[in-house]
């Protein structure tokens, strides 16, 4: 049977649909259902990684030093993973992080910017981190783009290269042309991260197992930014059925979904107008929230802010653009009048 | 009478540097006698012989041995700027250094132009992203004094080389360090992004202050001087959106369009600091005229 690994990331991009406001106490919980479970690896942090505490992205809850004490204490067997986004975490803030048995770091840039994470993936093997290449904004290159990029990853040193759909905008098509290329053309293993902005997120992580993926995203209840990644127990049991081993227990799964983090969540984790234009635009998923604020404030919809983002092709962590074209927009509205 | 012109040189014939050369050429205090590389036959070398400016492919060695110089513009790398350092000091050249090695300390000309060169013979440029930002931070701080400032920088891929790519890090930190230390704020953060959008984007950064926000009207007062200052080295410097206030905080959006001289308008990040580096050699020429150094 072939194997799938797993890496959820209720616990980092889950932090989106939250805010930033889980709680280290609340994230020890949810962390050692994990465990229990069998999840292989759990990305932990804000939203926006290391260093992503800000007034820029939100400010988390607690500090990473908080989360990852808690997180860490009560992992068993499950690997500890964070997420680095080149100018906004640091090597320094990797250290940091070091102390409470990070094991894996994904390096995250935009799509055509991978050599802005190479000080990063090379601090990470030099200490014997497993170190992932993860870009972002893939549905904003051409597979053989996405190959140039991969490609640096790997020189690099990254153990891992992982395709990003950040923004819920690829179609299956799109995924298979991305995944089977990079998978044919490198000799290191190939991950997806799916958002679900179209609705599409399952069946895209499905299309990148078959085009050759062996590592894959999920969270408990789609948790995400936008409208939310992978359903992790929707995948699990998708992923089993089809025959694949995942290593992980169905049922523990449902259970914390439905026991705990259902009861953690701030609203539905829904495809709605706003999600729904985060997909078709092509806009960073943790757009919505901020747009939704911006949208208030300036009396404009959110979904004109989400569909011009897309326009003006924002790359990931650009939220800082979003009150200028709400404040445009506003500008506009008053002019038709 | 004429002030005499100060004799100066780069090192590291690179996009900066080139610049630099651009830039120094229309001077009237100060005459390019030098542009050293490490490479012969570089294109920063190539132009500067082409201009009839000395060229040296021998790095710092080259510049060492070149007589009369009174200033060297270090456009290199931080680890080749901190061995450069102590050898420019002991030959009495002042030193401006554009890598984010900062020696010496952080020098932003609309802020604290006078405060450092008369004593130092190393004075650090801080970042692009520190030049274009701390102004503001400055600014409202003489207002209301700011407990957190926190700015985002958007770079057009393009204009981002690979020096700034392979030293993000040093970047984020250098910024955040200078936001404090000149900004006035008391604690920082800096973002940088870049953007690979076509045609580039400009320049673009977002500086949000934590501070009393009730005296938004002198705050806007405040930005606006300070930018006009600043418009004077780096005229396609400019309010994107004016100061408001949100809750504790003041939001503000500059935006950096280049003078063009060597690189395209989108590279205003090149631009802001290498039109700071020479205002500040212009000013280090003009005081050691006068007799002040």
């Amino acid at each position: 049977m072939k194997s799938i690994r797993i890496i959820d990331s209720t616990l980092r991009d889950g932090m989106h649909a939250v805010s930033h406001q889980f709680t280290p106490e609340q994230m020890a919980i949810i962390a050692s259902k994990l465990d229990e479970a069998g999840v292989d690896t759990i990305e932990v942090g804000h939203g926006d990684g290391l260093g992503g505490s800000s007034i820029q992205y939100g400010f988390s809850k607690a500090t990473e030093t908080e989360y990852f004490k808690a997180v860490s204490q009560v992992l068993k067997k499950t690997k500890l993973a964070v997420l680095l986004i080149p100018g906004i975490g640091t090597v320094e803030d990797l250290e940091s992080a070091m102390k409470y048995g990070v094991k894996t770091v994904r390096v995250a840039t935009h799509v055509t910017e991978a050599d802005a994470g190479e000080q990063h993936i090379k601090f990470a093997k030099s200490t014997g981190l497993e170190a992932i290449g993860f870009l972002m904004m893939s549905h904003m290159a051409t597979p053989e783009k996405i190959l140039e990029q991969a490609k640096k990853f790997e020189s690099y040193g990254a153990d891992m290269v992982y395709v990003t759909d950040s923004a819920g905008a690829m179609l299956p098509s799109d995924i298979k042309a991305r995944i089977e290329l990079v998978r044919r053309e490198l000799s290191v293993p190939i991950g997806f991260h799916a958002h679900n902005n179209l609705g599409l997120a399952i069946g895209n992580t499905l299309a990148a197992i078959e085009a050759g993926a062996t590592s894959v995203d999920a969270t408990v209840c789609g948790l995400g930014a936008g409208a939310g990644n992978s359903q992790l127990e929707a995948l699990v049991a998708a992923l089993h059925k089809g025959g694949y081993e995942t290593g992980i227990d169905l049922y523990k799964l449902m259970d914390m979904s439905r026991d705990v983090v259902e009861k953690l969540m701030h609203r539905p984790q829904s495809i709605n107008a706003d999600t729904l234009a985060i997909g078709y635009a092509g806009a960073y998923g943790s757009f919505l929230l901020h747009s939704r604020r911006a949208a208030e404030k300036f009396g404009v919809d959110a979904r004109d802010i989400l569909m011009e983002l897309g326009r003006r092709k924002t790359v990931g962590g650009q939220e800082d653009m979003i009150i200028d074209v709400a404040i445009e927009l506003a500008n506009k509205n008053k002019q038709g009048q | 009478m004429a002030q005499k012109k100060l004799k100066a040189a780069i090192i590291g014939p690179g996009n900066i540097g080139i610049d630099l050369m651009m830039k120094i050429r229309r001077s009237n205090v100060l005459e390019l006698s030098l542009m050293a590389g490490i490479i012969a036959g570089s294109q920063g070398l190539q132009m500067a012989a082409d201009f009839g400016i000395a060229t040296t492919d021998k790095g710092i060695d080259g510049v060492l041995a070149f007589p009369e110089l009174d200033i060297v513009f270090d456009a290199t790398g931080a680890s080749a700027h901190h061995k450069h350092a102590p050898l420019l000091k002991e030959a009495g050249i002042f030193a401006i250094d554009l890598t984010p090695a900062a020696v010496g300390p952080y020098v932003i000309p609309s802020v604290n132009i006078d405060e450092h060169i008369f004593q130092e013979a190393n004075i650090n440029m801080v970042t692009c992203g520190g030049q274009a930002t701390v102004p503001i931070v400055h600014a409202i701080n003489q207002v209301s004094p700011v407990q957190y400032a926190e700015i985002v920088v958007t770079l057009s891929s393009r204009s981002a080389g690979p020096g700034t790519r392979q030293n993000i890090d040093e970047f984020t930190q250098t910024t955040r360090s200078a936001l404090i230390k000149v900004g006035g704020a008391e604690e920082g953060k800096a973002i940088i992004i870049l953007n690979p959008a076509e045609p580039p984007i400009m320049m673009r950064n977002t500086i949000y202050a934590q501070c009393d926000t009730a005296k938004i009207n002198d705050i806007v007062r405040s930005v606006e001087e300070m930018v006009s200052k600043v418009q004077r080295y780096s005229p396609g410097y400019r309010i994107k959106v004016p100061p408001y206030a949100d809750g504790d905080r003041v939001i503000t959006v500059v935006e950096v369009e280049g003078a063009g001289d060597y690189l395209p308008k989108y590279s205003g990040n090149l631009d802001i600091i290498t039109a700071a580096a020479v205002t500040v050699a212009e000013r280090y020429a003009t005081l050691k005229h006068e007799g002040a150094i």
